[in-house]
């Protein structure tokens, strides 16, 4: 029968069985490792080496680790309001196309100062603008959100694939990428800033967008927790149904909550786009939306937690790509594997350990019941 | 006219070609979502079974082998699936989602393990793939106007598992709207208490269910692989999966329904594959990513009940519990 359990300590519910999701996660992934005739410790070690040994590392890490974050908090907005957006990908794609657009348009004539609030309006407004209309038609026409934010995904997808390359496209350019932006619509990247302030860092793709999302986590920190709205936003998200006896509208928190999530997905935008590429090309999301649900999942949809699974997923990206010059036999793609791995164990089985836990709790409370009161 | 004929025969063969991996790939999501185990996973196991036979065709010079061997990877998926979401009760997008990734991973990370040619399987030689064969007494009939060349290249010329995939619709058909075991499985999809009570197991009438879609979504995969094919690329489904889940949709969870909707969201990729370059009259180049989007956005658009209302199976995507 089950069912019935046995209470565990909050503890083990939030600390211990999460870890060991993630542990599970991991070994299936050294045991993958050790099928294709590497040592998974040694992997284990060229990847934290690659990921966090010396500045340069640290600075990828971080880079990705900032579109994770991303990614994980708007996965994480949406799931506290009860709706799952796996259109993370496509809001991110829009987002760095009105980027895009916005430093084509402007940057032979703005200043930077000018071009980076417009810039930050584009990628947010863009993203809400590919997520409001799931959510319109989950709110008022009863369409599955999940169903629909897919299908936008592709929606986006053909979208930017058209704009390339028949509109956007450089002149004479052979792949469809569009021209490269004026200096003056770069964000400026870390190891710039803190010049004035006497640190050396090597160069590194990682720019103000890290700020933007250490700041984004603490916004939706207090957006959920201590604001008025972000009760009503998590008591829709727990019964739709009691919410609107506690006075509640669901509809407007559907609409508010996916566009805030669109929102913060389209900042990968900012940060590829304006950030990184400095032009506008295809496949910058590069799967961070789908990545964004594992962050999520093993964040359990906090922003302490989503830095955390976004520091580590950025630990395996940055390492993953110098265990790929290292053991050639493990590809990037080893990445993918394990963020499926993870949103497998910590999302779709989050309680297959509980039963060992439970048994493992009742021995040590017979065992030791003083220790155990406590 | 013989020109007209002869492009009508081309586009309507290869709209077959597009959709039996639809039709197919849609069927099995029938199967599972009938049952109340939603399915956004169509895509990875039929990238994994398609990556898994492509392997066993290199390995073992035989079609036949491959097909099994993809049904094998495809029918694991599937349970993985049905254990998460029957047995622990897990959440039903969750777990398609993890095994897209998953898929999407695995294979390249093995296919370059093993074939070191960056994630994609070597190129096979004939008789380790399904080829298309010609339908008896086609050389008879090659000289009849019209007649000859709809016999001979729509009708004929296609490879065995696309009459399969054509053959999989009545038969589902029967077996969802006629049979006993069907019968359950709608209602287990609509009031699983019902049939509970009446004393059949969810769960094993949901694990068939599941396996069943692992059984076809294998068969989609092999015919990419070995038939479509000769081999394995990464990411080589390309979104299929999700067309397919659209085409259940579409089709309203019946099995010809999600036929007619496969064959036009095949025939519009054929008819964008024909247009690519090409400017028509009146209104000039025509962007292909358009029509090629059309799948997605009618999908859409009926689910938002603008045309005609589809509605999913009642249970669909709730975990049961006898303790409910």
């Amino acid at each position: 029968m089950r069912g019935a359990r046995a209470p565990l300590p909050h503890w083990v519910d939030v600390g211990l069985i999460p870890l060991a999701n993630v542990a599970s996660a991991l070994l299936i992934a050294g045991v993958i490792v050790l099928a294709i005739g590497e040592n998974p410790l040694s992997a284990v070690g060229v990847l934290l080496a690659g990921a966090l040994g010396d500045s340069e590392g640290i600075g990828y890490t971080l880079y990705y680790a900032t579109n994770f974050v991303f990614t994980g908090l708007a996965v994480a907005v949406a799931f506290h309001a009860g709706l799952f957006n796996i259109g993370g990908e496509g809001q991110a794609t829009l987002g760095g196309l009105g980027v895009g657009l916005v430093l084509l348009a402007g940057d032979g004539h703005l200043p930077f100062a000018a071009l980076l609030p417009l810039a930050l309006l584009a990628a947010t407004g863009f993203g809400a603008a590919w997520a409001l209309v799931p959510a319109w038609l989950q709110a008022y026409r009863g369409s599955h959100i999940v169903i629909t934010t897919i299908m936008f995904n592709f929606l986006a997808a053909a979208l930017m694939v058209y704009l390339m390359v028949n509109v956007l496209i450089a002149p004479g350019s052979m792949s469809p990428e569009s021209r490269e932006f004026g200096p003056a619509a770069y964000l400026p990247q870390m190891h710039e800033v803190l010049v004035p302030l006497g640190v050396k860092l090597t160069a590194t793709p990682l720019n103000l967008s890290v700020a933007l999302a250490a700041a984004l986590c603490v916004f939706v920190w207090l957006l959920l927790w201590h604001t008025p709205f972000g009760f009503e936003l998590r008591t829709a998200g727990h019964s739709a149904a009691a919410a609107v006896y506690a006075g509640v509208r669901p509809r407007r928190v559907v609409m508010i909550s996916m566009c805030l999530s669109g929102a913060i997905a389209g900042c990968v935008g900012l940060n590829e786009i304006m950030g990184v590429h400095h032009r506008l090309l295809l496949n910058f999301t590069a799967g961070y939306g789908f990545a964004g649900i594992a962050v999520a999942l093993m964040g359990r949809n906090h922003p302490v937690g989503i830095v955390l699974a976004g520091l580590l997923f950025g630990i395996l990206s940055q390492g993953g790509t110098e265990l790929a010059f290292a053991m050639p036999a493990i590809t990037r793609d080893m990445i993918v594997v394990i963020q499926g791995l993870v949103i497998l164990f910590s999302g779709a089985l989050p309680q297959l350990s509980r039963p060992g836990f439970e048994w493992l709790f009742a021995v040590l409370s017979r065992r030791a019941p003083a220790l155990w009161n406590a | 006219m013989q020109d007209a004929l002869a492009i009508v025969v081309l586009i309507l063969s290869a709209t077959l070609r597009v959709a039996t991996p639809l039709i197919l790939g849609a069927l099995a999501g029938l199967f599972s979502e009938r049952s109340g185990i939603i399915d956004i996973g169509l895509e990875g196991k039929m990238l994994a079974s398609a990556f898994a036979a492509a392997t066993v065709a290199a390995l073992s010079n035989s079609a036949w082998i491959a097909l099994a061997a993809g049904i094998a990877v495809a029918g694991l998926f599937a349970l993985v699936h049905g254990y998460a979401c029957i047995t622990q009760r897990g959440n039903q997008v969750v777990s398609g989602i993890a095994l897209n990734m998953l898929a999407a991973g695995l294979t390249v990370v093995l296919g370059n393990a093993w074939f070191h040619r960056g994630g994609q399987t070597p190129t096979l030689s004939a008789e380790a793939r399904f080829m298309p064969s010609d339908m008896p007494g086609a050389a008879a009939v090659h000289d009849l106007p019209v007649l000859g060349p709809l016999y001979e290249g729509l009708i004929g010329g296609h490879n065995l598992i696309v009459y399969a995939a054509l053959a999989a619709v009545p038969l589902t058909h029967w077996v969802v709207g006629r049979t006993r075991f069907g019968l359950r499985l709608r209602a287990v999809g609509e009031n699983p208490q019902a049939v509970d009570t009446a004393g059949i197991s969810v769960a094993w009438l949901r694990y068939r269910a599941v396996l069943l879609c692992g059984l076809l979504t294998g068969i989609a995969g092999t015919y990419l692989a070995i038939a479509q094919n000769a081999g394995f690329s990464r990411d080589m489904t390309a979104g299929q999966g999700y067309i397919a889940l659209a085409a259940l949709i579409f089709g309203k969870w019946r099995p010809y329904g999600a036929l007619g909707a496969s064959l036009m969201f095949g025939l519009l990729d054929a008819i964008a594959i024909r247009l690519q370059g090409v400017r028509v009259v009146g209104v000039g180049e025509v962007p292909v990513q358009l029509i090629q989007a059309l799948p997605y956005l009618l999908t859409v658009i009926l689910l938002a009940g603008f045309i005609g209302k589809a509605d999913a199976p009642k249970a669909a995507g709730t975990p049961y519990g006898k303790e409910r």
